[in-house]
């Protein structure tokens, strides 16, 4: 082993710019400038806004007054309750629904136009949909009609102006965003490992809950809550369809009426608040659970 | 407890046919599979040679014909109850589960008591060398590691019939080698059959007892290696087993089976593998048996060459255009003029027309 001339390092200057780039700040980074303002005008800071107004009430009583009397008062309180007895059915309902139309529809021919057909209810927009429900399943609607006419009910039956009319233009509403998150999920799972567990002996059961299941639990998971919190914000549909006052009170229905008819725009923010930190939890609690699953890649190997 | 294949006689294919909207991706597939037998199906791509594995394994349904296990019709069955076991291209290992899950799954759905299963993974991570990684992920362990997994999932469920769709092509040449005395080696040691689709004539003429050649999804030739090497039934077949230079010649003398015919301007001595009724006919040659020599008859120019270590490998041009590939054990240079020649029994001739 030779002896080496050890210098010692030379001081050397880095540009700022080649300092920042090692730390993954490059002049692509600019690009999120956009972005970044968009989401701090239109996001952060009305949602600031709305905190920081829902923390000065109008009637005065210290900062936590909105939130003590929102608490205190079961009629406000409950809609809580009454709008997640509302979304997680929903958003259950509309999960089972799209997981076996999107293993179906995964094989398909004709994929692109089955898809287009049910992406429609989501473009006709709530208010549409709703007006057709109350015509359609109305006391004097066709579904009714057709029931009574065949005998099978003496009496119209209650769907509309009631919790069922909201659930099921929950679903409508619904279903589409939920069917093609599922679906993208579930395309994303390589065929071949379907394959796979046939030559192995699986059964169609068998590969759905061995196979396909905790590949597509991680994506569930997400579409649940991105469900979910569209259908706790449900609005449109619980007064149209629903009993606003009564079994379909949701909580936007209780911002709305502090914030428009009472004109107590901190009452208003207050609830808004409340509605979002709820949204929070449910969102943390599944993602938290979901975070048990595997969530690795679900492609079978290099190929 | 040894894994070893379950016992049967024979796997027969009875004009095995397979449509896509009016296109025929299989013709008219027969074919007997002995037990302990390593076929290679092998053709270019598009030749039909995954479809007729797809249609093997159940994973595609058959538009004529029927496949038997000795007595038994299995076409109409699903690949879960056919019982034969498959390695994918990709490999297909299920991402979410260890090695050992991945080994145990088809012992799982035969609902087998846990000690068996353990003990038969156990010895199928031994026999594929990964006893050291069984419980990590398959994301965790390298492509021919994966593969090697792939293999011990389709044999630990013994098998009366392993499936392979060109399970080489996604490793690099040096693993490729290894991983080839690797399967062999397997499927000696179980006695299972072995249907190996590949394109690779290589692999196929290194690892299988007999060789199907499909084209078009047609079997235009099914040998020995070494009958498919040294004697391949058409142009086409012969073209593909590396036959190189095919060339458009003009029979003048027939002596039996041997013919004198014109190439260009050039007069070569060949031998007929099929009847050769006409005056046009093809002469197909390796590269390895066209050499240069002094009084080799055809003259060329050489357009370029190989240096291959052992010898030279290289591309010339006659006067006429024809292009030849050939085998020189000297240094060559383009543009240097030389005269190539073949011993006749190296040139095969077939009937002219198509080629």
């Amino acid at each position: 082993m030779q002896n080496m001339v050890l210098t010692p390092p030379v001081p050397e200057r880095v540009r700022l710019s080649q300092r920042l780039a090692r730390r993954g700040f490059d002049v692509t980074t600019l690009l999120l400038l956009p972005a970044l303002l968009f989401v701090m005008v239109l996001f952060v800071y009305p949602a600031i806004y709305g905190l920081w107004l829902s923390l000065h009430p109008m009637n005065g009583g210290g900062w936590l007054a909105n939130y003590t009397a929102f608490f205190s008062d079961p009629y406000t309180y409950d809609t809580i309750f009454t709008t997640l007895k509302l979304a997680i059915p929903v958003t259950l309902v509309n999960l089972l629904i799209s997981v076996p139309i999107a293993l179906r529809v995964r094989h398909m021919r004709y994929q692109r136009m089955l898809t287009t057909i049910l992406i429609i209810p989501v473009t006709l927009g709530t208010v549409l949909t709703a007006q057709g429900m109350l015509n359609y399943l109305g006391p004097l609607g066709w579904f009714n009609r057709v029931l009574m006419l065949l005998g099978i009910i003496h009496d119209p039956v209650r769907l509309v102006h009631d919790f069922t009319g909201v659930f099921l233009s929950q679903i409508v509403g619904g279903f589409p965003f939920c069917f093609m998150l599922v679906l993208s999920y579930v395309t994303g799972i390589d065929p071949s490992l379907e394959s796979a567990a046939a030559m192995l002996g699986a059964g169609p059961f068998a590969r759905f809950r061995h196979i396909i299941l905790p590949l597509l639990g991680a994506g569930l998971a997400i579409t649940f809550c991105l469900a979910f919190v569209q259908a706790f914000a449900v609005f449109p549909s619980a007064v149209l369809l629903g009993a606003p006052s009564g079994p379909t009170r949701v909580i936007a229905i209780a911002a709305f009426h502090a914030a428009y008819e009472e004109y107590d725009y901190s009452m208003g923010s207050a609830v808004a608040i409340i509605m979002g930190a709820v949204q929070i939890i449910v969102v943390m609690l599944v993602m938290k659970a979901s975070s048990l699953l595997y969530r690795g890649p679900v492609a079978g190997g290099k190929g | 407890m040894t894994i070893s294949a379950k016992n049967f006689r024979e796997l027969r294919l009875e004009g095995m046919r397979r449509d896509f909207g009016g296109m025929n991706a299989l013709k008219d597939i027969s074919l007997t599979v002995r037990r302990g037998e390593f076929i290679a199906l092998l053709g270019p791509s598009g030749c039909g040679k995954s479809t007729a594995l797809n249609c093997l394994a159940g994973l595609l349904p058959l538009t004529g014909g029927s496949i038997w296990l000795d007595e038994t019709r299995i076409d109409h069955l699903k690949p879960e109850e056919r019982g034969f076991g498959m390695v994918f291209q990709n490999y297909a290992l299920f991402p979410h589960m260890s090695l050992r899950k991945n080994i145990g799954f088809g012992l799982r759905m035969q609902k087998l008591p846990r000690e068996v299963i353990d003990a038969k993974v156990e010895e199928a991570l031994a026999l594929v060398r990964l006893t050291k990684q069984a419980d990590k992920l398959p994301g965790q362990i390298s492509g021919g590691q994966q593969q090697r997994v792939a293999i011990a999932r389709a044999i630990v469920v013994e098998p009366p019939l392993v499936l392979m769709d060109e399970p080489l092509s996604n490793l690099d040449a040096k693993l490729r080698l290894e991983m080839r005395a690797e399967i062999r080696r397997i499927h000696n040691m179980i006695g299972c059959s072995t249907i190996y689709v590949t394109h690779d004539q290589d692999e196929a003429l290194s690892l299988a007892d007999r060789i199907v050649v499909l084209r078009d999804g047609e079997m235009r030739q099914v040998g020995t290696p070494h009958e498919l090497y040294a004697r391949p039934a058409h142009a086409d077949v012969a073209e593909f087993m590396g036959y190189r230079n095919i060339l458009k010649a003009q029979a003048q003398s027939h002596d039996g089976a041997r013919l004198r015919m014109r190439v260009g301007g050039a007069e070569i001595a060949g031998c007929a593998i099929e009847a050769t009724p006409g005056r046009d006919v093809i002469a197909a040659m390796r590269p390895e048996d066209l050499t240069p020599s002094e009084h080799g008859p055809i003259a060329a120019s050489v357009i370029s060459a190989e240096y291959r270590g052992r010898d030279f490998y290289g591309l010339a041009r006659t006067p006429e255009g024809l292009d030849l590939w050939f085998r020189s054990d000297i240094a060559v240079r383009p543009g240097e003029a030389l005269r190539l020649g073949a011993p006749a029994e190296r040139v095969l001739v077939y009937a002219g027309g198509a080629a």
